[in-house]
């Protein structure tokens, strides 16, 4: 079962962060992305991932009556944004949550695991 | 004898056909076409010796036709590998507790892990466990509909969770009985027999799991705890509808067969020694339940657990309920000093029993002015109307002029 992870940080603790979307003052041994990209590319359970560029850069796409129109920013318009994603590939949703709660995001942020329509 | 047969096997196959098919839908049809059947042929034919097995070889059968239909219609024909070899007649594996722990997956909803408890274990139909929870069918409907979908799609496994997870599932099968058997308790008989009808449908659950996890002292308890509290049931309500506290419920309307039982159970968990919190809360129970009146009833045995509940899950509930058993063991005054610095914390500020139970101490130390004070606070936040029916007689006694 495929299932994209979302790494959803809080606006306001985002602010001033680094490239990376860090929040600012976390603790190194807390945003070692790194070592849990490791791990799970060892266990054969993650796919692919990238860390995403912040709202201001996105655009979004939508098409009314056949014409497209495009609008700077972000659809919906909430305190948390995404700030990278991974698609997971794991045995069922214990297994998804499980590789998903290591993620050292999960513990300043959220991450969210949408299943793949399969 | 089919209404037998429902009651006793529904689960057993529901959970078979979902494990053989992978889909709830699927499973929950082709159990009910099983019944039909046996509904339409019995009555002719006979009973057959094994009804669970003749249910579940006819429940499978179609099953099978069914997705063997499904898998040549989507020209899919390597899919029927999985259905394996042909089973023996009346082959019947028992998945309920894989069936149980499903239900229950923390990945859903605390409603939604009720409803798919009542309606694919317990065999409650949605229009029942609409009634039972007060929303139209539609509505529950909707909420299974939901949490199926979601177990499909996210992928919510089917199965005994493994070690490192058991502790916390095996917590939240016993958490969601044990709402469902509160659920039904605190429905008085006459106003909803249907929500009524919901404890029986958790004992009936637990009883369940005591056979699936004999090695689990904490369904056990509950189990216990849940006859011990279902024994007294009549009593707890009088003619008018109106709440009997425990000391003045009649006892010889106690269910003596039902607490001997409980009790029974209560000992085998214990010889466990694995104590936990429905252990402890079932003892508890058993030392009220076997005491002649309230003054004979062993208070200090009573002080004594719920100083190792309040070890197990110190929260400010199980400490007011110390602080009662302290006002019984060791004198209204004794009770009130720990009620007074468990108000002082500000925790259970919106909770009723807080001001009545201090009401109540107030009362009993003949301080009228102030238990009529705390008595109105609680009559502003309690619940049902049998509870405030008898926190306004209360009221009236302090309120009376006394000579």
């Amino acid at each position: 079962m495929k299932y994209l992870m979302l790494v959803c940080v809080n606006r306001s603790a985002d602010e001033g962060a680094g490239d990376l979307g860090r929040p600012v003052g976390a603790a190194p041994d807390e945003i070692d992305v790194d070592s849990w990209v490791e791990e799970m590319d060892g266990r054969g359970v993650r796919l692919l991932g990238e860390a995403i560029r912040p709202e201001s850069d996105s655009t979004t796409v939508r098409v009314r009556d056949g014409k497209v129109l495009l609008t700077d920013g972000p659809y919906a318009e909430t305190k948390d944004v995404i700030a990278g994603f991974d698609v997971l590939d794991c045995a069922d949703l214990d297994e998804a949550v499980e590789v998903a709660s290591k993620h050292p995001m999960a513990r300043s942020n959220v991450v969210e695991l949408r299943p793949f329509w399969e | 004898m089919v209404a037998t047969a429902y009651t006793d096997d529904w689960g057993r196959i529901v959970a078979m056909l979902i494990r053989l098919a992978g889909d709830w839908e699927l499973a929950e049809e082709c159990a009910q076409d099983a019944f039909a059947a046996a509904l339409a042929r019995w009555p002719t034919e006979g009973i057959p010796d094994r009804p669970g097995g003749w249910l579940a070889t006819t429940a499978r059968n179609r099953a099978v036709d069914r997705l063997r239909r499904s898998a040549v219609e989507a020209g899919k024909l390597r899919d029927l590998s999985r259905l394996g070899e042909p089973t023996p007649v009346g082959y019947f594996p028992d998945e309920r507790l894989e069936l149980m722990f499903t239900c229950v997956h923390p990945a859903l909803t605390k409603e939604a892990q009720v409803a798919l408890m009542l309606r694919y274990l317990a065999g409650l139909r949605t229009a029942e466990i609409a009634r039972a929870f007060l929303v139209s069918e539609h509505t529950m409907g909707q909420r299974l509909f939901r949490a199926k979908s979601r177990i499909r799609h996210a992928r919510i496994p089917f199965r005994i969770p493994p070690a490192q997870l058991l502790p916390e599932r095996l917590s939240a099968v016993l958490a969601v009985l044990y709402l469902l058997f509160n659920e039904g308790y605190a429905a008085t008989a006459g106003t909803n027999l249907v929500t009524a009808g919901l404890s029986g449908e958790a004992i009936r659950l637990a009883r369940l799991l005591t056979t699936l996890m004999p090695a689990e002292p904490e369904a056990r308890g509950l189990l216990a705890l849940m006859l011990l509290h279902d024994a007294r049931r009549s009593s707890r309500i009088d003619q008018h509808g109106d709440l009997v506290i425990l000391a003045e419920q009649d006892r010889s309307a106690w269910d003596r067969t039902q607490i001997a039982e409980a009790v029974a159970l209560l000992e085998e968990a214990l010889a466990q020694r694995r104590p936990g919190t429905y252990q402890v809360q079932a003892a508890i129970a058993a030392v009220h339940a076997e005491a002649p009146d309230t003054a004979a009833t062993d208070w200090p045995q009573i002080v004594g657990l719920y100083a190792q509940l309040a070890r197990l899950a110190p929260t400010p509930v199980v400490e007011l309920n110390r602080a009662v058993a302290v006002a019984m063991a060791d004198g209204p005054g004794a009770g009130l000093a720990l009620v007074d610095r468990l108000a002082a914390t500000g925790e259970l500020n919106d909770y009723y029993l807080l001001p009545a139970t201090r009401a109540d101490l107030l009362r009993r130390l003949g301080r009228h002015s102030e238990a009529a004070v705390a008595y109105r606070r609680a009559l502003e936040l309690c619940g049902t109307d049998a509870e405030h029916r008898y926190l306004r007689r209360r009221l009236r006694e302090v309120s009376a002029p006394t000579s």
